[in-house]
């Protein structure tokens, strides 16, 4: 037989023949992984879950035309430079200053889809427009002129430069839902860009308004491609949002790092003292071991191989149960699943070795200084 | 050269000489018991005697070797290639095997290798018991399982601390019988006791009392085997 064998065998034995002994050191070493991979996971999935969150504050990124208005294929080019899986929506805004009952008004032409998904804070009573013919009217416009859902609205539109003998162009459009923002788009009606290039002419696009799940470097990397792609369009990032989801980002990380710290501190404390009441018990033991010839460097060597193989097992263990915490986290705060990270499984089986081994080398150096002629003094 | 030679050799602790002026010689082969009262300093010549201790002065040869001056590093490897060591409380490792436990001498001396444990506990008498812990074996069997290990090696000396001392009558013969045939095969055995009986068997007693070498004994009428009812009380003299 290989010593390598023997010394597997031992430390086997010393595991599964002990277990009642050793369930108490795997158990604080096992709590200890699944708290620390499960902070990781959430420590790397806070940005997406953030992220996400912060898509419902509106968009990120404005395109607005270098020189005046840009048009629809400028932003279409614009909008391939970000992946496909990062854009959560676009809204192409084109305004216009209508009248309604001679009293005017700003419109904006829209795409609703594309709306809903930079603006989902957005209450609408009534319904969103879904079609062609209909509109939505600001909470303050309709108050003004005592609008509501399901009435008709004539919208009136005098070309700049027309002369006095030119008729002004009007439509009729069904009023689908009153908008309540909290903002100044309670001040606006909103349309199809089809109906307000009915009404108002061709014209080009003012702004688009762009929801992108990215962290502040990529976005301001998506500006700068931008730029450069579409001379016509210049992009820029809306500073409140993505500065305020970066501090909070980074306070949220720091917060579980901190935590994740103190936790790695704990787990090491704990498996320290474990294994120093494992050390004292078998005092005896060690004391044998040395008088039948075992070196300082055996005795470590069989004590570390133990604690290293705990924290194997712990590890393991901490991987698996530590992903069903962070799961439990991500439901709970965020209301969303979280993604198994397949990295983390190695590397918190190799943290939980090296932390267990790490704090288990003060109370195995210790059993080094046992004096085999005191512990086994017959009686 | 005899195997192990204690020249002058002195214990001292404080004001207390566990051992004062101790010197004995020790012939390759011999079985001699060493005897004593408690605290005559019987241990402190066993812990010496097998690398555990170091004397505060004196000259301990083993083999040629003064023990006395080799560091803590040296004494473990000469404990482990030359002594074998069996106890009172037989001190096995509790959740290791019978074969096990001798494996692990071996492990630490050379190579385990399981046939030939099986080997030495067949000569023990317990090839049945190979795979039983120690908690599911008897303290006779327990000893045995301590003889195994300490000749598993083939040392120079077995030195054996009171090994009958937690023993019944019967295991007591067992145990002095395995003495027998390893003194038979020249195995040289040193038995420290407290039991007449057992020290009586052996071809030379050393008695010590306040940590000196009070008396030696040869015993003319050596037979190597125990007989409780011949028991008869050593004359120690003053």
């Amino acid at each position: 037989m290989k010593k390598q064998q023997m010394y597997i065998r031992m430390i086997t034995a010393s595991l599964m023949r002990r277990r009642s002994r050793m369930l108490v050191a795997l158990l604080s070493i096992a709590i200890g992984a699944t708290i620390l991979s499960g902070l990781v996971t959430i420590y790397y999935d806070v940005p997406r879950q953030m992220g996400a969150q912060f898509r419902n504050y509106g968009a990120n990124l404005i395109l607005t035309g270098t020189d005046g208005a840009f048009s629809e294929s400028d932003m279409q080019q614009s909008l391939s430079v970000i992946p496909a899986g990062d854009l959560v929506g676009a809204a192409p805004f084109r305004y216009e200053n209508i009248r309604i009952h001679e009293h005017p008004v700003v419109a904006a032409g829209t795409d609703m889809n594309g709306a809903k998904a930079t603006s989902p804070f957005w209450r609408v009573e009534g319904e969103w427009c879904s079609a062609d013919g209909q509109i939505m009217v600001g909470k303050n416009v309709a108050e003004s002129f005592r609008l509501k859902t399901g009435e008709m609205l004539t919208l009136s539109f005098t070309p700049e430069n027309a002369d006095k003998d030119t008729a002004d162009s009007t439509l009729d459009l069904e009023i689908t839902g009153i908008l309540d923002t909290g903002g100044k788009e309670e001040d606006y009606v909103y349309l199809s860009l089809h109906d307000l290039e009915t009404l108002a002419g061709a014209g080009g696009l003012d702004v688009c308004e762009v929801s992108v799940s990215a962290q502040s470097e990529q976005l301001k990397a998506y500006t700068n491609e931008i730029g450069k792609r579409t001379a016509a369009v210049s992009a820029h990032l809306v500073k409140r949002v993505t500065a305020s989801e970066t501090t909070v980002l980074s306070k949220l990380q720091a917060l579980v790092l901190l935590v994740t710290i103190v936790v790695l501190a704990l787990t090491m404390i704990c498996v320290a003292t474990t294994m120093t009441a494992v050390v004292t018990e078998r005092r005896k033991e060690i004391g044998l071991r040395k008088a039948i010839g075992a070196s300082d460097r055996s005795i470590i060597g069989e004590f570390l191989g133990e604690s290293m193989m705990l924290g194997g097992i712990g590890g393991i263990l901490g991987s698996v149960l530590g992903f069903v915490f962070a799961q439990q986290v991500s439901l709970r705060v965020f209301s969303s699943d979280i993604r198994f990270q397949w990295l983390l499984v190695p590397l918190t089986i190799l943290v939980s070795v090296g932390v267990t081994g790490l704090s288990s080398l003060l109370p195995i150096r210790s059993a080094t200084e046992v004096d085999p002629a005191l512990v086994l003094k017959g009686e | 050269m005899s195997l192990l030679e204690l020249n002058h050799i002195y214990k001292i602790y404080g004001d207390l000489h566990a051992l004062d002026d101790v010197s004995l010689k020790v012939e390759k082969g011999e079985w001699v018991s060493i005897m004593g009262p408690s605290g005559s300093g019987k241990s402190t010549m066993m812990n010496i005697i097998g690398c555990m201790d170091k004397p505060s002065r004196g000259e301990v040869l083993l083999d040629g070797v003064d023990i006395a001056k080799e560091s803590a590093k040296n004494l473990t490897a000469i404990r482990r290639d030359k002594i074998g060591l069996i106890f009172q409380q037989f001190h096995l490792v509790n959740y290791l095997t019978a074969v096990e436990n001798v494996m692990l001498a071996q492990y630490y001396h050379s190579l385990p290798d399981e046939k030939e444990a099986l080997e030495a506990l067949d000569r023990v008498g317990l090839a049945d018991r190979a795979n039983h812990l120690p908690s599911q074996l008897s303290g006779g069997e327990q000893q045995r399982v301590c003889v195994a290990r300490a000749l598993i090696n083939y040392p120079e000396i077995i030195l054996a601390d009171e090994p009958t001392g937690n023993l019944d009558e019967a295991n007591e013969e067992i145990v002095v019988d395995l003495f027998h045939k390893l003194h038979d095969e020249g195995t040289t055995l040193i038995v420290v006791t407290h039991d007449p009986e057992v020290a009586e068997v052996a071809q030379r007693t050393l008695v010590l009392r306040s940590g000196k070498l009070h008396k030696e004994i040869v015993n003319e009428n050596f037979t190597g085997k125990i007989h409780f009812e011949d028991r008869q009380e050593v004359q120690v003299n003053a």
